[in-house]
């Protein structure tokens, strides 16, 4: 090809693509006659619209309409009981700030922006309530049990141990953020065949949204989405305003684009909730936990209920004979959280390993030797073995390598000129989950694979990974490899999320995979061929030009059910804190994982690398601050929503205990996309307590908090 | 002119254009014109009026184009000339993804009306390989894997090329200051910083 870049196996078979521009994601693609949609939005909390005096912004020039809930074309689904909470467009009423509640559509991108700006909306104002914090306090507001009441041994038996930790660790909103704006391209034709071109994470999950809302059959509509800009976790869901742009489609017979801008990213597409937790910690002199409490309070919406895990791993990260947790949600007048990576875990973390290090410190244990002496060696919530677990080679391993025993354990006892530096560890955890997936292969005559699923890739390197997973059991090299995805005709596979794709969809190529060498072998024999024959010569001897299967993978290993499976991971980190200013900076990173057999060597160290990145920013930076006066988000942007730049992260060592699972696949390789970020952000702040003594239980730790705490 | 009569919200800039001109043509061939508002022409020949030319090159292709005013240079590569390898991020110049280089320098192409690039020469990621020869920058991100999404990564890699072009790329800490500008949320930041600082290491022209 005339190149004279030399491509390693290893690297991603979508890097040209990228790297030159090629690569097409949702907004990109050219349709005849394509149109432009941007939304108005509410511009008050709570309440009612009165009226919506759009005829300054129909009239004005290329537009092609204005809908909203006083002329919104019929939507089967909607109409029905039940179904989405928030119909875009089916009602009259405010639920949040921020709420889509027209889509003007033009000929032009500036013209569709002007006349939205033209569109005037009366309300009738209603009371509201956005503020987290002192709704935790309040007794009058509701607060609805996320998840049922767990215990095991005596309730709250920290509270009668020798040494006792009881704090509280509260965080703000965060918010996904990647990098493309959210949006669809909706392209509804006569015959009510419906293409979209989304951004999403699960193109089957899309497809049957649409289906559902407008009530025709799934096969009817056609979901694209082969490149996706990142999700996080925000695009594991059809959000109202696609419905609504299909609606536009449907309404205008005409395809329409709508991309959102970035500070609607902050309200119409989910959010890591705001979350207050209580850690109580019992343990005796000589370092055993006795007892461990969590309860939790998680910020929800008050049209659609939202919980995630936040409490799970203080059931059985540590030995204690005594657990109990409790998860809260608390309904507000805010659009709907959704999953962020690491969902719950990630926050459940940062309490419990902050507590878990205050514990240490004040039984005057190395933190390390603290965590190593209550690790359990079986799950203590199921009491059944762990599939696999490398904790304590993890922790031996990421301790050489930042050089743990230059920490001391008393804080602020190292110093650079005007910098305190401090070392902290934490632990992350998540469940290693597989589902059930389909991948066709297409075994060609000349030599190369193709491999089909309707899965995604968001950024980890989905067709990367399968490509090596299909080369190793086929002989046959990545680049006559390939994987297609993001297309809702494909062969059907779950959604991209909870670190599960490798382990499902690579479970299903490995069958695949097994089938096809199976067919060879059979081809083989029967044209008297030696069964080791290139498949290629086998099928030439057999004039055949292809070869196909379409393998269904098994949701798990029937042995699963007697396993407890995790992966894990150790954050080891290095902060310098500026003594007069009260900045931290990160000053080394060493991650490890433990999460089985690595697939992919390169694109695995990078999905490490950015969850260290995400923990920089869940730590140091990243806070979306409401005012409760008026419920609306005041930095709505990158210049004030601050996430990690390059000047924030410095070099990172990633370390994998790189074992196969003897249970979880095939491949024995674990996910590990959520425990990037698990746990990180405990890590930072038990730095920064050692760096300087303060202790940080509230995120992101700012200098002012460093300053005044 | 009833048409012009029913917008509510007040005169803007574009009805004075709009009647000052059908006004200007009244008094040569007032038939004629009012035939043509009733038509809605009226709209086609305000746009006329509203379009200013622009002749620009972008990579190395010359364009002579006429834009409305309001359109950023982003939007006019992305929407216009269906060069779709910039890419939108924000649109307020806060995240880098947007950057090209117009003569040389980059730039968020957000923040720069296309009309004020008139006789400059931009360059996207589309014109920066050699046909199918990678430029050395965009090999070393392959090489260490700078990106994941890929979303960020014609900026960060427009971005790059000027770091080392301007002389900022002396150390890790330089490049990290100097490429502050750009932001990835995937977190590829050290393999974008080996990536650059291997290719300023190896010296080649770029």
């Amino acid at each position: 090809m005339g190149n004279l870049f030399f491509k390693d196996e290893n690297d991603r078979v979508d890097g040209v693509d990228k790297v030159t521009g090629k690569a097409k994601y949702f907004a990109e693609y050219q349709l005849p006659g394509l149109t432009y949609g941007v939304l108005v939005t509410s511009t008050i909390t709570k309440g009612k619209i009165t009226a919506i005096d759009s005829k300054a912004a129909s009239g004005a020039p290329g537009v092609l309409g204005v809908l909203s809930h006083l002329n919104k074309p019929s939507v089967a689904g909607y109409e029905a009981e039940g179904g989405a909470k928030l119909k875009i467009f089916y009602t009259d009423q405010v639920l949040f700030n921020g709420q889509p509640i027209a889509l003007v559509v033009a000929d032009t991108f500036e013209r569709a922006t002007f006349a939205a700006s033209l569109v005037k909306v009366t309300y009738e104002k209603g009371a509201f309530n956005t503020d987290f914090e002192k709704s935790i306090k309040d007794a009058s507001v509701k607060k609805l049990q996320g998840a049922a009441p767990y215990v095991r041994g005596v309730e709250n038996a920290y509270k009668t141990a020798e040494v006792q930790v009881e704090q509280t660790y509260v965080m703000p909103v965060e918010t996904h953020n990647p990098m493309e704006l959210h949006g669809i391209i909706a392209d509804w034709r006569p015959n009510d065949q419906v293409t979209v071109y989304a951004k999403t994470q699960g193109v089957k999950a899309t497809q049957n949204t649409i289906a559902g809302a407008f009530k025709i059959p799934a096969e009817s509509v056609q979901v694209n989405s082969e490149f996706v800009g990142g999700g996080f976790g925000m695009a594991l869901r059809t959000w109202p305003l696609e419905i609504a742009t299909v609606m536009a489609s449907k309404h205008l017979k005409k395809p329409v684009k709508l991309v959102i801008t970035r500070d609607q990213m902050f309200t119409m597409v989910g959010n890591r909730p705001a979350a207050h937790q209580k850690i109580g910690l019992g343990a005796t002199k000589d370092g055993k936990i006795t007892g461990i409490t969590h309860t939790a309070f998680g910020q929800s919406s008050t049209y659609e209920n939202f919980t995630e895990g936040v409490v799970n791993m203080s059931k059985f990260m540590y030995s204690s004979e005594n657990v109990n947790t409790n998860y809260y949600i608390v309904p507000l007048d805010m659009s709907v959280p959704i999953w962020m990576r690491g969902p719950g875990e990630a926050t459940g973390a940062f309490a419990l390993e902050s507590a878990i290090d205050e514990m240490a410190h004040a039984l005057d244990m190395d933190p390390l030797d603290f965590r190593i002496k209550n690790d359990p060696e079986k799950d203590p919530a199921q009491n059944r073995p762990f599939s696999s677990k490398y904790i304590k080679e993890a922790y031996k391993l990421g301790s050489a390598k930042i050089g743990w025993d230059k920490r001391k354990n008393k804080p602020r006892s190292i110093v650079e000129g005007s910098w305190n530096v401090g070392y902290g560890v934490s632990i992350g955890v998540f469940n290693a989950g597989r589902g059930r997936a389909s991948v066709k292969g297409i075994l060609k005559a000349d030599g190369t694979l193709v491999l089909q699923s309707a899965t995604s890739d968001i950024g980890p390197g989905t067709g990367t990974g399968m490509g090596l997973i299909a080369s190793k059991l086929m002989n046959i090299p990545t680049d006559k490899i390939t994987f297609e995805l993001g297309d809702s005709s494909l062969p059907p596979a779950p959604s991209q999320g909870g670190s599960a794709t490798l382990s499902t969809v690579g479970s299903a190529v490995n069958d695949v995979c097994v089938a096809l060498k199976a067919t060879i072998a059979e081809l083989a024999a029967n044209s008297n061929m030696d069964a080791t024959s290139n498949f290629v010569d086998v099928l030439k001897k057999n004039n055949l030009p292809m070869i196909e299967k379409t393998i269904q993978s098994s949701q798990n290993n029937p042995d699963a059910k007697n396993y407890s499976m995790y992966s894990f991971s150790i954050h080891f980190v290095q902060v310098k804190v500026h003594q007069l200013t009260g900045v931290v900076k990160v000053s080394k990173i060493v991650s490890v994982g433990d999460s089985g057999k690595i697939v992919s060597p390169k694109t695995a160290r990078s999905q490490m690398v950015g969850g260290a990145v995400g923990g920089i920013g869940m730590a140091l930076t990243e806070e979306a601050i409401l005012d409760n006066r008026y419920g609306r988000y005041v930095n709505n942007n990158f210049a004030d929503y601050h996430v990690p730049v390059h000047a924030d992260v410095p070099e990172v060592d990633v370390i994998f205990i790189d074992k196969p699972d003897p249970i979880v696949n095939p491949m024995g390789a674990k996910g590990m996309g959520e425990i990037a970020i698990i746990g990180f952000a405990g890590a930072v702040a038990n730095a920064v307590f050692n760096a300087t003594g303060k202790r940080i239980r509230s995120l992101p730790i700012t200098p002012d908090k460093v300053l005044m705490g | 002119m009833a048409e012009i009569d029913t917008n509510q919200s007040g005169d803007t800039r574009r009805d004075f254009l709009k009647k000052s001109t059908l006004i200007t043509a009244l008094s040569l061939t007032p038939l004629t014109v009012l035939k043509a508002a009733d038509n809605k022409v009226d709209e086609q020949f305000a746009e006329l009026f509203e379009k200013i030319p622009l002749n620009l090159k972008v990579n190395n292709k010359p364009f002579s184009l006429k834009v409305e005013p309001r359109v950023t240079l982003l939007d006019l590569l992305r929407e216009q000339l269906r060069l779709t390898g910039t890419k939108k991020g924000c649109d307020h110049g806060q995240c880098g993804a947007c950057t090209v280089h117009v003569d040389g320098v980059r730039v968020n192409s957000c923040l720069s009306l296309a009309v004020m690039n008139e006789g400059k020469s931009i360059t996207t990621i589309e014109g920066l390989a050699n046909g199918d020869v990678l430029h050395p920058m965009q090999a070393a991100f392959i090489k260490h894997d700078g990106f994941q999404c890929g979303y960020c990564t014609p900026g960060q890699i427009m971005s790059a090329v000027a770091c080392i072009r301007e002389g900022h790329a002396n150390s890790k800490e330089e490049i990290r200051e100097y490429m502050s500008g750009n932001i990835c949320r995937c977190g590829a930041y050290p393999n974008i910083i080996d990536a650059i600082q291997e290719v300023k290491e190896k010296g080649a022209a770029i």
